[in-house]
C-alpha cells in the first residue's frame, strides 16, 4: 500500500471512529437510514394506497386497521406518511446534491480564479442572499408554475420545487467552497504540486477537492433538513405539491385545516421533527469528527 | 477629566425608549403617533454618535451605498422576472373584449414598451410610490404595505425578543453546568426547538390553549387567531420564537464555553472574584458578541417563518399578502412586498454589523 492511500484512509477512518463515539450522532445516522429505507420501500411496505378514499371511515383516530388513523377523506394516514417520506426525503436529498454541484462549481471557479472575477461573483451572491429565501422561493416557484413545460401539473410542481430549492440552496455552498478553495490554494502541498508541473484541473480535483470534502459533507447534512423544511413551507402555503399527492408539508396543511383532530397534524409534524433532529445532530457530529481541533 | 457621558446617556436612553414603547403596546394602548419620530430620531443620533466616535463614517457610507445598489439590482431583477412571465394579470378565464383590455393596460401604463415601463417604475419607487394594486382596485401598494408591515414587524420583533429572553439564559445555564445532566437537558431542549416545525407547534398550541384538546379546562384560554390585543400576540409570538430561541441557546452556550477559557477570566478568578461575579461581569458581556452576529440570519429566518405564521393565525401581515398577490399576479404588490422584505433584511444586516463594530472595538473593518 502506498503511503498516500494509507494516509487518505486514516483521515476518513479517524473521522468515522470519532463519529462512532458520539452516541447522538450515531443514533441519528441510524434514524436517517431508517427513514430513507422507508421512503425507498414505500410501495411495498405501506398498508394502503396513498390516495384510496374510504368515505365510511373519515377522521378516525388510530386503530388496528389504520395505525395512525384516517384523514378527512378516509385515506390511511400511515400510508400517506410513508409516501410523504418518499417525497420529502427525495426533495431534501436530491436538491442538496443539485445545489452542491451548482454551488460547488461556482464557488470553486470564484475561489480558484480570485481577483476581480471573484469579487464580481461574490457580489452577485451577496445580492441573491439579500432576498429572504422564502420570498425568493415563492418568486421562483411562481415562475415554474406559470411556464407550462409539461401538461402534467404534478410534474410541473415537482420540477418547480426541485429547481427553486436548488436555486435558493446553492448560495451557501458556493460561499463555503470558495472560502475553502481560497484557504487550501495557499497550502504548501498545492504549491509543490504546481512546482512539479501539475495542471490547474488536476490540482483542483486531486489536491483541493479531497481536502475540502469534510466541510462539504457537513454543509450537505445541514442542507437536507432545511430543504425538507422549505418544501413543507411551500406545500403548506399552497405553492408546492397538492393533494391527493403526499408530502409531509401537504399532510401538515391537511391536518391544520381539519383543526381539532390532533392525530392529523401530529404524525407529519413528528416525522419532520425527528428527521430534522437527526440531520442536525448528525451534522454536529460530523463537524466535530472532521475538525478534531475543536 | 470627566466629560459628560454622551454615549451612555444615548445608549441607555434608547433602551429606555424601546422598553416604554413595549410597555405601552403590551398594556393594550396605542403608541402615541409622536413617539415613532422621537424613537427614530434618538436611534439616528445614537448611531451617528457611535459611528463618529468609532471613526467608521467612511465604512458606514460605503455600506449604505452598497445597500442601495443591492436594492436597485433586486428591483430590476424582480421587475424583469415578473414582466416576462407568461400570462398577464388581466388574463381572466373569460376573455375580456380587446378594447377593455387595452383600456385597463393603459390605466396601469402596461401599453408602453418595457424599457419605458422600467424607467417609470424606478422613478416612482425612488419617490416612495410603489404603484397601484391590480387586484385591490384604487388602492396603492404603499398603502397596503403601510397597513400590513407594522403588524408583521410587531410579530417579528416580539418573537426575536422572546427568543433572546429564553435563549440567552438557557445557553448560560448550560455552559455554567458544562458536562452535567443539566447541560444535556438544556441542549436537548434547545435542539428540539430548532427541529420543531412551526406548522406543528402553531396548530398544536391552538388545540391545547384555544380548543381545550386534550385538557378541556384550557379551552378558550387564548384566542386561536387574529392580531388585535396583546392576548392575541401570545400564540403567534411563541410559535415564531421557538426556533430562534433554540439557535440562540446553542450559540450562547458555545460562546460562553469559549470565553471561559480566555486569560482575563482566569485573571478574574485569580483575583478571588466569585464564580457568579465573573460570570455576569466578565464572561456574559464578551460572549454576547458572537450571538449578536447571528442576529442577521435570525431575522431572515423570522421573515420566512412569518409567512406560515400569518396563515396559521390569520394575522393580517405582509406575508399573507405576498402569497395572495403572487397567485393573483398582482405584479405591483409582489414587487413592492419583495422590495420591502429585501430592504428590511439589508438594513437589519447593516445595523447588526454596525452594532458589532460599536460593541467590539477589536473588529477590523474591511
Amino acid at each position: 500500500m502506498s503511503e498516500k492511500s494509507g494516509s487518505h484512509k486514516s483521515l476518513w477512518s479517524d473521522a468515522w471512529k470519532r463519529l462512532k463515539k458520539n452516541k447522538a450522532s450515531l443514533v441519528s445516522f441510524y434514524i436517517i437510514i431508517f427513514v430513507c429505507s422507508v421512503a425507498a420501500l414505500a410501495p411495498w411496505i405501506s398498508p394502503y394506497s396513498f390516495e384510496t378514499q374510504n368515505i365510511d371511515r373519515i377522521l378516525e383516530g388510530p386503530s388496528a386497521d389504520h395505525w395512525l388513523g384516517t384523514d378527512g377523506l378516509g385515506r390511511d394516514m400511515l400510508s400517506r406518511l410513508i409516501y410523504g417520506a418518499r417525497m420529502s426525503m427525495s426533495v431534501g436529498i436530491f436538491t442538496a446534491f443539485f445545489s452542491l454541484i451548482l454551488g460547488g462549481i461556482y464557488g470553486a471557479i470564484s475561489g480558484w480564479l480570485g481577483g476581480w472575477v471573484d469579487s464580481m461573483m461574490m457580489r452577485f451572491i451577496d445580492i441573491l442572499s439579500a432576498i429572504p429565501s422564502l420570498v425568493l422561493l415563492i418568486l421562483v416557484s411562481v415562475i415554474f408554475n406559470s411556464i407550462r413545460f409539461s401538461e402534467n401539473p404534478e410534474i410541473r410542481a415537482l420540477v418547480g420545487i426541485f429547481l427553486s430549492l436548488s436555486i435558493v440552496g446553492w448560495v451557501g455552498v458556493a460561499r463555503l467552497v470558495r472560502g475553502q478553495v481560497l484557504q487550501v490554494k495557499q497550502m504548501l502541498y498545492v504549491e509543490s504540486a504546481r512546482a512539479l508541473g501539475a495542471s490547474g484541473g488536476s490540482i483542483l480535483f486531486k489536491h483541493i477537492f479531497p481536502n475540502i470534502l469534510g466541510p462539504i459533507i457537513v454543509i450537505l447534512t445541514f442542507q437536507v433538513p432545511s430543504n425538507i423544511l422549505f418544501e413543507s413551507f411551500l406545500s403548506f402555503i399552497g405553492l408546492g405539491l397538492q393533494p391527493p399527492y403526499s408530502s409531509w408539508g401537504v399532510l401538515a396543511n391537511d391536518g391544520w385545516r381539519a383543526k381539532s383532530y390532533p392525530h392529523l397534524i401530529l404524525s407529519p409534524g413528528t416525522a419532520i421533527f425527528f428527521t430534522m433532529l437527526a440531520f442536525n445532530l448528525l451534522g454536529d457530529g460530523l463537524r466535530d469528527a472532521f475538525d478534531p481541533k475543536k | 477629566m470627566s466629560r459628560f457621558p454622551f454615549g451612555l446617556v444615548l445608549g441607555w436612553g434608547l433602551v429606555l425608549l424601546i422598553l416604554v414603547a413595549i410597555g405601552i403596546d403590551l398594556s393594550g394602548f396605542e403608541i402615541p403617533s409622536l413617539y415613532w419620530p422621537t424613537l427614530l430620531a434618538w436611534t439616528g443620533v445614537a448611531l451617528a454618535y457611535a459611528i463618529i466616535q468609532q471613526g467608521v463614517l467612511v465604512y458606514v457610507t460605503k455600506r449604505l451605498l452598497e445597500a442601495i445598489f443591492v436594492l436597485w439590482v433586486i428591483a430590476t431583477l424582480t421587475f424583469l422576472l415578473l414582466r416576462f412571465l407568461p400570462g398577464g394579470p388581466f388574463d381572466e378565464e373569460k376573455a375580456l373584449p380587446p378594447e377593455v383590455k387595452a383600456n385597463i393596460e393603459r390605466k396601469y401604463g402596461l401599453h408602453e414598451p418595457v424599457p419605458k415601463q422600467y424607467v417609470n417604475y424606478l422613478i416612482k419607487i425612488s419617490q416612495g410610490d410603489l404603484g397601484e394594486s391590480y387586484k385591490y382596485i384604487g388602492r396603492s401598494v404603499t398603502d397596503i404595505i403601510g397597513e400590513t408591515l407594522p403588524v408583521s414587524a410587531q410579530m417579528g420583533f416580539y418573537s426575536l425578543l422572546l427568543a433572546f429572553l429564553i435563549g440567552i439564559p438557557i445557553g448560560v445555564f448550560a455552559a455554567n453546568r458544562h458536562n452535567t445532566g443539566w447541560d444535556s437537558a438544556a441542549m436537548i431542549f434547545a435542539i428540539s426547538g430548532v427541529a420543531l416545525p412551526s406548522f406543528m407547534v402553531g396548530p398544536l398550541l391552538v388545540m391545547i390553549f384555544s380548543f381545550g384538546i386534550p385538557i378541556s379546562a384550557f379551552a378558550g384560554l387564548l384566542p386561536p387567531a387574529l392580531w388585535e390585543t396583546p392576548i392575541h400576540y401570545i400564540l403567534p409570538v411563541v410559535t415564531l420564537g421557538v426556533r430562534p430561541a433554540g439557535i440562540i441557546a446553542r450559540m450562547m452556550r458555545a460562546s460562553v464555553l469559549e470565553v471561559i477559557k480566555a486569560d482575563f477570566v482566569r485573571t478574574a478568578h485569580a483575583k478571588g472574584l466569585s464564580q457568579t461575579l465573573v460570570l455576569y461581569k466578565h464572561v456574559l458581556k464578551n460572549s454576547l458578541i458572537p450571538v449578536l452576529t447571528i442576529s442577521g440570519p435570525l431575522i431572515a429566518g423570522i421573515l420566512s417563518g412569518s409567512f406560515v405564521n400569518e396563515i396559521i393565525f390569520a394575522v393580517p401581515g405582509m406575508g399573507k399578502h405576498l402569497i395572495q398577490s403572487v397567485t393573483n399576479r398582482d405584479y405591483p404588490l409582489v414587487l413592492g412586498i419583495t422590495l420591502v422584505y429585501a430592504a428590511l433584511l439589508v438594513f437589519a444586516n447593516l445595523i447588526v454589523d454596525l452594532l458589532y463594530v460599536v460593541v467590539d472595538p477589536r473588529i477590523k473593518l474591511s
